[in-house]
């Protein structure tokens, strides 16, 4: 047991800890709006950790898709997370054991990440315990919080709430398409491309979580193609 | 209920966990391939895109307010706001544009 790391690490969490709660309030609302119990939400919040993967999932289940289609965009949303453990990896020594690794693994979320990477040298697991200690209570007690008021707030301002969800997922493309040109295209060909799906007969037919999960893999298949990003070192 | 909603959680926490997992126990060295790379970092922008248009559209009461909703929330973001404030304004849109029409008949 490393006191310090970990007592260090508790206190970087506390900003995470404030951010996650105001994100996952809005998961909580949304949850409730999609037709889940106070208790399933939390539930969610509690096993997923993940912003994005979280409301993608909500969505799916809102709309009755199958368990292949949440599996599949489960897999693609939160992809990014094995590139995160991937470099995480490379910053542990070799003798960390398995158990610390598969215990970290839980707590491998884009802030929790970040803060870990931004250390010099090697990191002990201690240091994420911290992190993880902080600011998984402050996603859970968000979500708690969110569907409480998603069960008491009137249905003229639940119907206006609806629109959150798709607002956060604009938060969180638009900043970097801003700043380079292929995620810009990327985003504006994704959405092109699935509105074509919606509006063109017989593709219509296919189901909204197929047609992301097609739109998703041809869309970066081309920009990676086209565009592969420059290596960092 | 065609699906089970329990289920439908232990799918979502299970392939998340497992993507988290499988390269800090296994890896022990970093990822070379440069469209491999490529293409991870693409993909999550594409997918919250393709997730986001069309789906906004039908998300509130009418394809109006949905509309300013999804302007008012593409402007907050290329301001930078953060995830909640653009959510929060957003649905601010839709809710006066809402009461709006109402009043209006």
């Amino acid at each position: 047991m490393n006191t310090e790391s970990f007592k260090k690490g508790l206190k970087d969490g506390i900003p995470v800890a404030l951010g996650y709660f105001a994100v996952s309030f809005t998961f909580g609302i949304a949850s409730i709006l999609g037709g889940l119990t106070t208790w399933q939400a939390v539930l969610i919040s509690i096993t997923n950790v993940t912003s994005a993967g979280q409301f993608a999932g909500l969505s799916i289940i809102a709309a009755g898709g199958s368990y292949l289609e949440m599996a599949l965009t489960q897999l693609i949303i939160n992809l990014r997370y094995s590139l995160m453990s991937f470099s995480l990896a490379q910053k542990l020594e070799p003798q960390v054991s398995w158990y610390h690794r598969c215990l970290m693994s839980y707590g491998v979320t884009d802030e929790i990440f970040g803060l870990s990477a931004a250390k010099e040298g090697k990191i002990s697991p201690f240091y994420n315990y911290g992190c993880m200690c902080i600011a998984i209570p402050g996603w859970v007690m968000g979500t708690l919080i969110g569907a409480i008021s998603g069960n008491i707030l009137p249905d003229i301002v639940l119907s206006a709430l609806n629109v959150a969800i798709y607002g956060m997922f604009l938060a969180i493309i638009i900043p970097p398409a801003k700043k380079n040109l292929t995620i810009l295209a990327v985003v504006a060909s994704a959405m092109i491309i699935s509105g074509l799906f919606r509006i063109t007969p017989l593709l219509s037919k296919i189901s909204s979580g197929f047609v992301i999960i097609i739109v998703t893999l041809l869309v970066s298949c081309v920009a990676a193609l086209l565009r592969p990003i420059e290596d960092e070192k | 209920m065609k699906y089970n909603i329990y289920v439908y959680i232990l799918v979502m926490a299970g392939v998340t966990y497992l993507i988290r997992m499988l390269p800090l126990l296994l890896s022990k060295k970093e990822l070379t391939n440069r469209f491999v790379k490529s293409f991870l970092y693409y993909m999550p922008y594409a997918c919250l895109a393709a997730m986001t248009f069309p789906a906004i559209l039908s998300s509130t009461a009418s394809t109006f307010s949905a509309v300013i909703g999804f302007i008012v929330a593409l402007i907050a973001a290329y301001r930078e706001k953060s995830l909640l404030t653009v959510a929060l304004l957003a649905c601010l849109a839709v809710f006066i544009t809402e009461q709006c029409m109402i009043l209006l008949g």
